[in-house]
């Protein structure tokens, strides 16, 4: 349901420009109106939604460790793993973040001849996820040639790293089809693996639908319907200036890609795609594990109801007496009695 | 309690989930699958609402009127007060690599017990009231309505996960269903859902000072009782102190491990030890649990049965403090004591009088665990150890969830056991240290009429022992839990016979060379000895 409703709604968002551009004549709408909405929605959500969990108070260290403790001198410190410094958990986030390193432990059970549990090596989703993240962030940076004049240099050198292999005499930008090929097998994982389908939702196809219907209109427009680079320049300098034009000769392909991408980037706040900056907030991963040596305080620790000795040897003090336990008060059973009072 | 599956029926686990999904997928309360509400007069003991009589099997579960407003106010208060369950609630990518890693699941095949799904059922609900797009598309987004069903399946499930963690070790995000779950269960709280297995040992423990309510008299007795065990094995007669003022360490062992075998043992291994360094060491009737139910019924629970450690500690006068072998006790120390009941400024920096050895990775909360004391001993030669008397044993180490993934206490055990030991060999990379599996009953799911769920999540750790029984014949499961302690027993019994339990400090009492102890004819669980039989 989850699947066929994300479906549905993607193949209506294209319609949608489809028509929109080319039947209504909204190119203002679309290549203007929504952009500006897209960005601030994006921009303003994402604030406030960061906003919402920094405010949002830390009351317990609770790192998960994933490897031996700082302790007793001659132990060796799993110093990443396990992290007792801030540089530590520097390193740690930085693996996390720039590597997906819990993600590389993952492993697939198995109970072989129904008796016989056993871990196999399982990394492509890591490997899957990691072409995908890392693609996207490649194409998106080389996007800035579209909206800087002049281009800066390292968008230069990214474009010739990646646009290393040449087929036909034409750059063939590898990103740009590993991000769509990433994608592509993350969506078949999602819907061929029963248990990953059974935990599926609808927000867990609809972006990668989007992602990937954005990454397929980009390399169509780039490799086979051929696009006025020059007047979609001229839109997108426009839009970054604040005096935007709705330039001629822009094709319907480009609307869809643009116009997807706005839908992606205004979803990102409402949506898991928050995943980015919830990573660099996760109490489990982002603490050092010190809590013995440096005292961690809670905004709202509060005091409590507690039991306490005196309590204790009120209600015990005669079976204390016989047993030869010491007592702060020495007192007799009548009085304890009145003590209790 | 109901009739157990024989484990090849067990073990016919179908991993396939269901056609219908798990939204529709009602919750069922089978036998030997849950566990019995908590006793009216346990809340009553320690204020907990709606104390009644009631049973998960009911249709009415009594609860109060107003029952939804609490729980969403519950949540809605706990969204303000923790960051980690905020990130949890929104960051999830329903990726799935956390999916196969949970013991239940594993034991089970029941896709709600997918820690992602497990989350899910408490998500969903947050969404549904507490993020625009839940209230605006519904379903669509991941939403639903809390009813009366939905807070059955939380009873259920969240009573089926053993905080344990795992899980959190492979989320990409960290995301801990272990503190989904502790949240979860103080929500359920609120309108009076309990389990008696949590709420009666925190009962006995807020009144009595331990789990099993025993009395101070009972508590010398059953001290007594090992001292004297220990004298007809050793001939040495140990002098152990209550609630001494002036001592110069106060010792907080898990009350488990002072009735019932094999924690005894280890028990037993662990005042000899600290008998032959002549540590001026006193132990508390008062606070006589290191264990702490309160991490599983709540955070201000756990609060305020921790209070006592300190406040003992303070009263006697003490300079700093040493825990005994205990998994969950050591998460409440580890993680959250000094920042709920210190500062600890009226201690001193945990030292070693034998060794000299200052702890100042524990410089704050100024309490030690007992294998890192025992490490620092063994390092500097300060104690005789003779590992052949335990040539008996071919002895593997369970890490317990907490002292793993919530300490990192890795290597100390490890570092004794060879120590103290000869024939030690690890069960498989996948299944120890930060990967390491529950046994299946921690949390406080650790009660009889569970026990169909507790050998089934218990499977995943059952089986890396029978591979190394079968491997390298393995006859002896260490670890350094006293839930461990009681729960491993029959879970070796049922799926791996031939294996036994004990806790490291057996091993060390066994292996200790006394001054002045008679020649030992047996074990500390007064079996003939390891190197007896070779002369
Ligand atoms: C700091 C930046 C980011 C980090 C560290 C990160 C990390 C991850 C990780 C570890 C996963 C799980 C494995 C996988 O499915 O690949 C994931 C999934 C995902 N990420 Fe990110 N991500 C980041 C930014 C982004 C951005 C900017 C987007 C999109 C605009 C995005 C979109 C997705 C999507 C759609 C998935 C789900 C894949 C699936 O459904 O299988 N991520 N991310
Ligand atoms: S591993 Fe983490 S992100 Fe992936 S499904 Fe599990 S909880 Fe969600
Ligand atoms: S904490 Fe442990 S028991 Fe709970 S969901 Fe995670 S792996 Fe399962």
């Amino acid at each position: 349901m989850g699947l066929t409703f994300s479906l549905l709604l993607v193949a209506a968002l294209i319609l949608a420009v489809f028509l929109g551009v080319e039947a209504l004549g909204l190119s203002f709408l679309f290549a203007i109106v929504i952009p500006y909405l897209a960005i601030a929605t994006f921009i303003i959500g994402f604030i406030l939604r960061v906003v919402k969990w920094g405010k949002t108070p830390v009351p317990f260290r609770i790192p998960t460790t994933c490897g031996q403790q700082k302790s007793l001198p001659w132990i060796k410190q799993n110093k990443i793993d396990n992290p007792f410094s801030t540089a530590g958990v520097v390193a740690r986030m930085a693996l996390e973040v720039l590597f997906f390193r819990s993600l590389f432990r993952n492993t697939k059970a198995e109970l072989v001849d129904g008796e016989r549990l056993t871990y196999q090596w399982e990394k492509w989703l890591w490997l899957g996820g990691l072409i995908f993240h890392w693609s996207m962030l490649i194409v998106v940076t080389r996007h800035l040639r579209i909206f800087l004049d002049p281009v800066p240099g390292f968008v230069r050198i990214i474009e010739k790293f990646d646009g290393f292999f040449t087929v036909d005499l034409q750059n063939v930008y590898i990103t740009g089809i590993l991000l769509l090929a990433a994608v592509t097998f993350l969506f078949i994982r999602r819907v061929v693996i029963p248990q990953v389908r059974y935990i599926s939702f609808a927000a867990d196809y609809f972006p990668l639908l989007l992602i990937g219907s954005i990454a397929a209109s980009g390399i169509l427009m780039k490799y086979f319907f051929r696009v006025d680079l020059v007047a979609i320049k001229e839109l997108t300098v426009g839009l970054f200036s604040f005096s935007p034009v709705v330039p001629q000769g822009v094709s319907a392909l480009f609307y869809i890609h643009l116009f997807l991408v706005c839908v992606l980037i205004s979803y990102i706040p409402f949506s898991k795609i928050m995943h980015m900056g919830g990573i660099f907030l996760s109490p489990t991963r982002n603490m050092a594990n010190n809590s013995r040596a440096v005292r961690h305080i809670n905004p709202w620790n509060y005091p409590v109801k507690v039991h306490t000795y005196e309590e204790y040897e009120n209600e015990f003090r005669d079976k204390m007496r016989a047993v030869g336990l010491p007592l702060e008060k020495d007192g007799s059973e009548k009085e304890a009695a009145a003590a209790k009072e | 309690m109901s009739k157990l599956p024989k484990p090849n029926e067990m073990l016919r686990i179908n991993y396939m989930p269901p056609k219908t999904g798990w939204q529709e997928t009602p919750v069922d309360f089978r036998p030997g699958t849950f566990l019995y509400s908590g006793r009216p007069e346990s809340l009553e003991t320690v204020g907990l609402p709606n104390p009644r009589q009631w049973s998960p099997e009911d249709e009415d579960w009594k609860l109060p009127e107003n029952w939804k407003e609490i729980i969403l106010e519950g949540l809605r208060e706990r969204l303000d007060k923790f960051r980690s369950l905020r990130i949890f609630m929104d960051t999830c990518v329903r990726c799935g690599a956390c999916a196969d890693k949970c013991h239940f699941y594993l034991g089970s095949g029941d896709p709600k017990n997918m820690p992602v799904l497990r989350a899910e059922l408490l998500r969903s609900v947050y969404r549904k009231d507490f993020t625009t797009a839940g209230k605006i598309f519904g379903k669509f987004a991941g939403a639903r309505e809390l009813t009366v069903d939905v807070l059955k399946e939380w009873f259920y499930y969240f009573f089926q996960c053993t905080e344990c963690r795992r899980c959190s070790v492979f989320c990409p995000y960290g995301l801990d269903t272990a503190e989904i779950t502790m949240i979860a269960r103080e929500l359920l709280n609120l309108v009076g859902l309990n389990i008696d297995w949590v709420v009666t040992p925190v009962a006995n423990c807020y009144m009595k000072g331990n789990h099993l309510g025993i009395q101070p008299h009972g508590l010398v007795d059953s001290f007594e009782m090992l001292c004297d065990d220990i004298y007809d094995i050793t001939g040495i007669q140990l002098d152990i102190s209550f609630n001494r003022k002036g001592a110069e360490v106060l010792y907080v062992p898990p009350s488990g491990d002072v009735f019932a075998d094999p924690g005894t043992h280890g028990l037993m291994g662990q005042l000899m030890l600290l008998h032959e360094t002549g540590l001026d060491y006193t132990l508390s009737t008062y606070n006589s649990e290191g264990g702490n139910f309160g991490l599983f019924t709540s955070h201000e629970m756990m609060k305020r049965l921790n209070a006592k450690i300190y406040a003992e500690a303070k009263r006697l006068g003490v300079k700093w403090i040493l825990g005994g072998e205990c998994g969950h006790m050591w998460r409440v120390i580890h993680q959250y004591m000094d920042t709920m009941n210190g500062p600890a400024d009226f201690l001193e920096v945990p030292k070693s009088p034998i060794t000299g050895t200052v702890f100042e990775h524990a410089k704050s909360t100024k309490m030690i665990h007992i294998t890192e004391f025992t490490a620092d001993l063994i390092k500097h030669n300060k104690i005789k150890l003779d590992p052949s008397r335990n040539d008996n044993y071919i002895v593997t180490f369970h890490d317990s969830c907490n002292p793993s993934r919530a300490m990192g206490l890795l290597e100390e055990p490890r570092y004794i056991l060879k120590n103290v030991c000869n024939n030690f060999y690890e069960m498989p990379e996948d299944t120890i240290r930060e990967k390491t599996f529950c046994c299946g009953s921690g949390a406080g799911l650790g009660a009889d009429e569970n026990m169909e769920m507790r050998l089934r999540g218990g499977f995943p750790r059952a089986n890396a022992v029978k591979y190394v029984h079968e491997k390298h014949g393995v006859n002896m499961l260490a670890c350094i839990c006293a839930i461990d302690r009681a729960s491993l027993p029959p879970l070796m019994h049922y799926w791996v016979p031939g294996v036994s339990v004990c806790g490291v400090h057996e091993l060390v009492g066994n292996a200790l060379v006394m001054k002045g102890e008679k020649k030992r004819e047996s074990t500390l669980r007064f079996e003939p000895i390891g190197t007896e039989e070779d002369e």
